[in-house]
């Protein structure tokens, strides 16, 4: 067990170097893109000295590495500095974003799994009739749709022509599980494509487990059917869908831009977008810390579980 | 940050853009809402929009979708920026005039003002309104609210509109008479009390978030920044108070958001929508579609400062090229009317009486030629900032082609556009919502204008607006703005090819939406007079 502690000792410390690039790299990144703040608040008034005096005002007219120092030097006090568009702090911009994003993850996630694996059970369970024909075409077809589109076709449907749910969540704030109606048709686009993939990688796993010579040796043991399936099986095929699992619950918590436009809910995608093209540079890098941090831990529970299940699969990076 | 691919497509990625910046975007004067496309000239205001009469309700929430500027959002007046942000400060604050449908300065805290001989003195008197925190509104505000905003370390976007004030030298005379000093004749005084942005706050410090106290229609409820702002009816106003007991103003940045929110019942008022939505809804009972006609500009700006816009017959050779109906028809899906290469049709000064310029590629051809510039190559900066730029570009790339030009399209970011296209490049998209045709000139068209995007810099043009300025009878002035329209219209930077739409959506119960005010205008997004059958 030292082995694991050790292990996964390093692969903090590896983590956390890299969430520290991660922020260097927006930071770099954020600082090429063309305009500054300043510009980006002056809009179309773009007179030289308004720039000026709005650069002036919000410390633009420093050197970059010494506001990212400045910057820096307040994370350890868990201060991300303040917002260049409105003055206030970076820590409420994250919280009121963080409470949606994270309410339709929980939710996602919470149907992904049974869902995925069920379906991607089922399909391998019956491989090659028409269960299996009928949850591969249709998780393919389902993939190949884009969130946008078929939000825009469940809003059309559900909400305006059967007035079933209530076609975005405009107005109700970060307040969302008072209105739970609200949460159905996004999260219904939010799950269908990671059930799509979850269900083909669970199902691809499960025949090749399934056609594996320890369960032909099980089998000859006379083990149960059900205990081969989940207890030896499914096992073997989750190592793969727990990584894949674990981009998709990083992708939902980075904020799903499409999905929060098109439903009117103020996650943190909504936020980064705003704070890019304000060229709101502590907005965004607090961000990217939220979002680095958030990879690594995910990406580290899924090795974990990955080695847990099959120790003799190698670790993702 | 790992992601599946976000799948934006053009459409959706445009209607994300967040930012529709108010003097950049909207206006519309004259034509009621079922007015016909084509119509030339403007009358005042038409009726509104779902006037169908009856008498004004009292009660009710209204609730009103705007794109936001999302967490960043602030009530403070002085910082309104964006569509949604002077919705709510009108809602919240008066100024001492507001535009009309013509864009003429109208009174409103102020009850009448009075120039001196000299037209630099104005004597502004206040008429008898509250705060709401029951304060009366007196000249001591006035001249608080014009310093803050004026304040060298703020940077408010009103600063550049009252610079002709001297405010060290104005003062008040008594509670509720002002004496504004200017640096120099400004005949247009009262374009300048009405500037975008030029609010009127209580003297002293307030936290603008949590308890913003203005003279406006509503008072404040709750806020939370790029989510909603509640409202509810101030009865004290002195302008008669609103009918709606309780406004609330949603952000949603999306526009599919907004008509599905409107469609689903969720709102009651969509602001900007999409040419395509609007014909679809159009008359089929479900929403009501207003159409504020002549709302924002549309244009190339030629630099005339160098080649090979300093010769003005290429300047004229371009203005032939264009087929503005094309333009229209393809770049603003037809909602909006051609025009002229004139800011401001239909506005106060506006000159109506020049022929309307038609292609001309014969004339375009022969006119490069003599310039010695066949088989001219320009760039053309534009970018997906606003709606339509980037496929005007490309149809006036093909009718150039015609001519024997060759347009090479470059596109830019969106979020420093306006900043990149000032000094750089040679010809750009242009676009600007409803201001007096005044501030158009002063604040693009001088030698000293921050913002001369076709570096008009000629002293004789200046002469006339000073001229203009300090001629106290209107005709003479508007004689003036004439000439200095004619100029333009003959060898002008912008051409200007069309105004379009703005388009708006509302529930069928929403009625006192006026229909022929310009965004910027008193009578835009005006929530006091809006009641709910």
């Amino acid at each position: 067990m030292s082995g694991l502690r050790s292990w996964a000792a390093r692969r903090l410390l590896l983590g956390a170097a890299q969430t520290a690039a991660v922020v260097l790299l927006v930071f770099a990144l954020t600082e090429a893109l063309p305009g500054d703040a300043a510009v980006a608040l002056a809009g179309d008034q773009p007179d030289p000295e308004r720039i000026a005096a709005i650069r002036q005002a919000m410390d633009l007219d420093r050197p970059a590495h010494e506001r990212l120092l400045e910057w820096a030097a307040g994370l350890p006090r868990g201060d991300f500095g303040t917002s260049l568009a409105s003055g206030r702090p970076v820590s409420t911009y994250i919280a009121d974003g963080f409470g949606p994003t994270l309410l339709l993850a929980s939710l996602t996630v919470a149907l992904l799994v049974p869902v995925g694996v069920g379906l991607g059970v089922l399909a391998a369970r019956r491989e090659g009739r028409l269960a299996d024909r009928l949850v591969s075409s249709v998780t393919l077809g389902a993939y190949a749709v884009p969130e946008f589109a078929f939000g825009v076709l469940l809003i059309t449907v559900f909400a305006l022509r059967l007035g079933w749910l209530p076609p975005t969540a405009v107005g109700y704030g970060t307040d969302l599980l008072a209105h739970p109606a609200a949460l159905v048709l996004p999260v219904v686009v939010l799950l269908t494509r990671p059930v799509c993939s979850l269900a083909r990688l669970v199902r691809a796993g499960m025949i090749d487990a399934l056609a594996s010579p320890y369960v032909a040796q099980a089998r000859r043991y006379g083990v149960p059917g059900a205990r081969v399936r989940y207890g030896h099986a499914l096992p073997n095929a989750i190592t793969p869908a727990a990584q894949q699992l674990a981009r998709t619950v990083d992708w939902l918590l980075c904020g799903v831009i499409v999905v929060e436009a098109l439903f009117v809910i103020p996650g943190l995608g909504t936020v980064l977008m705003n704070a890019v093209a304000e060229r709101d540079v502590p907005v965004v890098q607090g961000l990217a810390v939220v979002f680095g941090v958030t990879t690594v831990v995910l990406n580290l529970g899924a090795d974990l579980v990955a080695r847990r299940f099959a120790p003799r699969a190698e670790m993702a990076a | 940050m790992t992601s599946h691919d976000v799948s934006l497509d053009a459409s959706c990625s445009a209607g994300l853009r967040r930012r529709g910046f108010l003097a950049a975007a909207s206006g519309a004067a004259g034509l009621g809402a079922l007015a016909l496309a084509g119509c030339s000239g403007a009358g005042p205001a038409g009726d509104p929009a779902s006037g169908d009469g009856g008498k004004p309700k009292r009660g009710g929430r209204l609730r009103a979708a705007f794109a936001g500027g999302g967490a960043s959002e602030t009530l403070d007046p002085h910082l309104a920026n964006l569509f949604a942000d002077v919705a709510r400060a009108k809602a919240l604050f008066d100024k001492l005039a507001d535009y009309g449908p013509d864009l003429s300065a109208r009174p409103r805290l102020a009850a009448a003002w009075e120039p001196d001989a000299g037209l630099v003195r104005w004597k502004v008197t206040l008429r008898e309104a509250v705060f709401h925190n029951g304060e009366p509104v007196t000249a001591r505000d006035v001249l608080h609210s014009y310093r803050r905003i004026t304040d060298p370390e703020r940077a408010f976007r009103a600063k550049a509109s009252l610079e002709p004030v001297d405010l060290g030298a104005s003062k008040a005379l008594d509670a509720r008479t002002i004496e504004f000093v200017l640096k120099r004749p400004t005949a247009e005084f009262p374009n300048v009390l009405a500037a975008f942005g030029a609010y009127i706050v209580p003297e002293g410090e307030q936290d603008f978030d949590t308890a913003p106290v203005g003279s406006g229609p509503f008072r404040f409820v709750s806020f939370a920044p790029g989510k909603s702002a509640v409202l509810r009816r101030n009865e004290d106003y002195w302008d008669g108070a609103p009918y709606l007991d309780e406004l609330e103003f949603v952000v949603a940045n999306e526009e599919s958001a907004r008509v599905n929110a409107l469609l689903g019942g969720q709102v009651e008022y969509a602001h900007e929508l999409n040419p395509t939505t609007a014909r679809a809804h159009e008359g089929r009972g479900q929403i009501e579609i207003v159409r504020l006609r002549d709302s924002s500009m549309q244009s190339f700006a030629m630099k005339t400062d160098r080649k090979p816009f300093d010769d003005k017959r290429v300047r004229e050779a371009f203005f032939l090229i264009a087929d503005r109906q094309e333009l229209v028809d393809g770049a603003l899906s037809g909602a909006g009317r051609i025009g002229n290469d004139l800011f401001g049709r239909g506005y106060e000064y506006y000159a109506d009486g020049l022929p309307q310029r038609e292609q001309d590629l014969g004339r375009a051809k022969a006119l490069l030629k003599r310039a010695g510039a066949e088989n001219l190559k320009v760039v053309l900066d534009t970018s997906p900032v606003a709606a339509g730029f980037t496929e005007a570009a490309a149809i006036f790339r093909d009718q150039a082609a015609r001519a024997g030009v060759t347009v090479e399209i470059r596109s830019g970011s969106k979020d420093s556009y306006w900043k990149d296209i000032l000094d750089s490049g040679t010809i750009c998209s242009y676009r600007s919502g409803a201001m007096p045709i005044e501030a158009h000139i002063s604040q693009r068209l001088l030698t000293g204008s921050t913002t001369n995007a076709t570096k008009w810099r000629h002293e004789d043009f200046d002469a006339l607006y000073q001229q203009a300025q300090s001629t106290r009878d209107k005709e003479e002035r508007a004689a003036v703005f004439e000439r200095m329209q004619r100029r333009l219209y003959a060898e002008g930077g912008f051409l200007v090819w069309g105004f379009a739409d703005w388009i708006l959506g509302t529930a069928r119960g929403v009625r006192g939406v006026e229909a022929g005010a310009p965004a910027n205008s008193l009578d835009w997004a005006r929530f006091d007079k809006v009641w709910l059958a």
